[in-house]
């Protein structure tokens, strides 16, 4: 086992175990973060939405965005699966249908970071999941 | 990196492990690879969520469903729909009283709204076998900076400065203890950590140590830089193994990392810890008692002068300081003296672990600002009075403290404020009573308690506190006087002026403050002989209404002593000068023909 030797060591250290417990800090700040769920029922994972979800995991750790990743339920829109809900900080949460890696890249690039909407959107009378 | 896409956290908490978290945490790990999740959901033990009321609790990360009263064979469902198809137990899941609506999210409950955590920042976050997820926490820079950036005495005016008091009971400032510590000279000096914790009904030291024993650890060491000690004592009663087993683990985990021992941090520093175990004498919190249970010798306390910071464990200069106290340390020294003072009120700064238990909805650890209101910890985190019944009174303080009512409700909670109402803040223990709670006997209790627990080294405390006791007894038999009540009111204050120490100082608190704002019970036991709230059984009488008895024999076949006589479909009567108030006959009859007079 290695000693701590400074405090530069200590705080080295601290970077390296973050990610131990980074989803659980960024579960409890999630109202601050971007919130994105992944509908994982039976059509969804059928139609890829497991793929969607590690490449969204993964590609928004690397280009440093904060952001909390969960499954949810059928979201009602099995023809469009896969589909995400977005939603950034103080705005209202927008559903992409049709996601695959090509379209999550998109939406990371346009969406995510620039608030720029893209194609794909289920439209009209959407309601959050959480409100039905 | 880890490559987990969910978190779920399992409380660790004796509570909890009780309720066989251990067998749900092993249940939900079968189910996970069982579904091949192993490498994606990991499953984590933590300290104490304070949800006491409703656990064992299941908390579900980064989503923060909480789960409540989880069984061990609710897993499999819990894993088959959450974690696999992302759909919440709705049945597990909390339901708000008032509301009556399921709350998916824990920081939407009323029970953590109002709190503020910073000695609890760790428990039922992190697993506390687990120092890596400590230092992920910032573990240990409080004490890296410290040893690198300032000196002692600019360590110990930064405490000063942030008005941390002490938060075993007495409140004494912790940044000033530790000064006249380190100006004393000697060859060694002692940090002790008191975790004696032994008022009924409190566990928040406990719940620290089981939860997150490293913020203890760092701030001892952080202790010692400052008074210029090289040995740590954790003094901690056996009935806590628990505790003992996971600051076990912490000390050697730091031990290993260099956190403790020699030369920590690359600077000539070291520090270790050790272990004392306590045999549970509620007089051992005391800090003199708890020295001298330490050496070997009897758990009496002894004058002061000389204090522990001059003449302490093995005759040497000791700094005494509790658990939550030490808890506090690392994040005022990482976030700033200015910080902390900004929290809490103008003499009591910070915030406060209360244990509340009795006749509350939400039994459980919460952590809150000084000066919120009693009214907002009784019925908002608290959740209100169980059952509906109406709020009599709460009492502070433990065994020491003393009661406080209605008028009270509205008082912002802090050290001045609770004494100068007739309690003390104690170590936080709040225990609530209803409108059935009789007072006289309430003060009996915990007379009966202290009678107990006091070590017999004065007179005052052994023998004035049995006197008190003996007259609550008389009162609550219905054979007190009125000349009891003034007797009562003067050996209180006799045993607080005398005694020799905190103990005994504030044992007839709960006497005089029920005396104070509860006259009227012990004179309606005293002179009507009657106990208002019916729990004093040599005062009440149960009756039997004749208009409503319709003779069914239910009562008399169901006296355990016979003690109630009647021909069938007439009304029965009960002898009084047999009956032993047991209650039976009220529990089986049918009619509501039986009351309590």
């Amino acid at each position: 086992m290695t000693k701590v030797k400074s405090l530069a060591d200590l705080k080295k250290m601290k970077e390296t175990l973050q990610a131990k417990i980074d989803l659980r800090e960024k579960g409890e700040a999630a109202e601050n973060l971007v919130q994105i769920k992944v509908a994982m029922a039976t059509c969804g994972i059928a139609s890829g939405a497991k793929n969607v979800m590690d490449f969204l995991l993964e590609e928004l750790e690397k280009r440093g965005i904060n952001a909390v990743v969960t499954q949810t339920g059928c979201m009602g829109y099995c023809y469009a699966e896969p589909t995400i809900e977005v939603k950034l900080p103080n705005a209202d949460p927008v559903v992409f249908g049709y996601v695959d890696t090509k379209k999550a890249d998109e939406i990371i690039e346009k969406y995510i970071k620039n608030g720029e909407l893209v194609d794909g959107i289920i439209p009209v009378n959407y309601e959050s999941i959480d409100n039905k | 990196m880890s490559k987990y896409k969910m978190h779920l956290l399992i409380c660790g908490g004796t509570g909890c492990k009780a309720s066989s978290s251990d067998a749900i945490a092993e249940k939900l790990k079968l189910e996970l690879a069982a579904n091949n999740l192993q490498d994606e959901v990991q499953v984590i033990m933590t300290g104490c969520f304070g949800f006491c009321e409703k656990g064992p609790i299941v908390k579900v990360l980064p989503d923060n469903t909480f789960y409540t009263q989880v069984k061990p064979e609710d897993a499999t469902e819990i894993v088959k729909e959450h974690v696999v198809k992302g759909r919440k137990v709705e049945r597990l899941l909390y339901v708000d009283p008032t509301k009556k609506a399921a709350i998916e999210d824990s920081k939407h409950m009323g029970f953590y709204r109002k709190q503020m955590r910073i000695a609890l920042r760790n428990c039922g976050f992190i697993n506390p076998e687990n120092i890596d997820e400590y230092i992920a926490r910032e573990g240990y820079q409080a004490l890296g900076k410290v040893l690198t950036e300032y000196t002692p005495q600019q360590t110990i005016d930064i405490i000063k400065k942030s008005g941390l008091r002490g938060r075993g009971g007495g409140g004494f400032p912790t940044g000033l203890k530790w000064e006249i510590a380190s100006k004393n000279h000697a060859d060694q000096k002692y940090v002790v950590c008191n975790a004696d914790e032994g008022d009924p009904g409190a566990f928040m030291d406990r719940s620290i140590l089981e939860g997150d024993p490293h913020s203890v650890l760092e701030a001892m060491a952080i202790c010692g830089y400052c008074i210029g000690a090289t040995k740590g004592l954790i003094y901690i009663r056996a009935e806590y193994p628990l505790a003992i087993k996971r600051l076990k683990v912490a000390i050697d985990q730091a031990r290993e990392y260099g956190l403790l021992g020699s030369e920590i941090f690359g600077t000539s520093f070291s520090f270790d810890i050790e272990l004392r175990y306590g045999a549970g004498a509620f007089v051992c919190g005391e800090e003199t008692a708890l020295i001298h249970s330490m050496e070997g010798l009897r758990g009496e306390p002894s004058n002061k002068p000389p204090f522990p910071a001059q003449s302490g464990y093995m005759g040497k200069p000791t700094n005494v300081n509790n658990v939550e106290t030490f808890a506090n340390v690392p994040p005022i020294i990482l976030k700033g003296a200015d910080w902390y003072s900004s929290i809490g009120t103008e003499k009591s700064k910070g915030t406060k672990v209360f244990a509340l238990a009795g006749k509350i909805n939400n039994v459980g650890l919460i952590e809150v600002p000084m000066g919120i209101t009693l009214r907002e910890v009784i019925f908002e985190i608290g959740g209100g009075i169980k059952n509906g019944k109406k709020f009599k009174a709460v009492q502070t303080g433990g065994p020491s403290g003393g009661c406080l009512t209605e008028k009270h409700l509205d008082t912002p909670i802090d050290f001045d404020n609770l004494i100068a109402a007739g309690s003390m803040m104690g170590s936080g223990g709040m225990i609530v009573m209803d409108e059935d709670d009789c007072m006289v006997s309430v003060a009996k209790f915990y007379l009966d308690f202290t009678v107990e627990e006091s070590c017999g080294k004065c007179s005052p405390c052994r023998i004035g506190n049995k006197r008190l006791y003996e007259l609550l007894e008389r009162i609550t038999k219905g054979e007190g006087t009125m000349e009891d009540l003034e007797r009562l009111r003067n050996l209180s204050q006799v045993i607080k002026d005398t005694s020799l120490c905190g103990l005994g100082q504030t044992t007839p608190n709960p006497v005089l403050s029920t005396l104070d704002n509860f006259y009227d019970e012990y004179v309606a036991h005293v002179v009507d002989k009657k106990c208002p709230s019916g729990q004093c059984k040599s005062l009440m009488q149960y009756v039997i209404d004749p208009e409503a008895c319709v003779g069914c024999t239910a009562c008399a076949r169901n006296c355990p002593v016979n003690a109630i006589s009647g021909e069938r479909k007439k009304p029965h009567e009960i002898n009084q000068s047999i009956c032993i108030k047991c209650g039976a006959c009220m529990e089986k009859c049918k009619f509501d023909a039986i009351s309590i007079k």
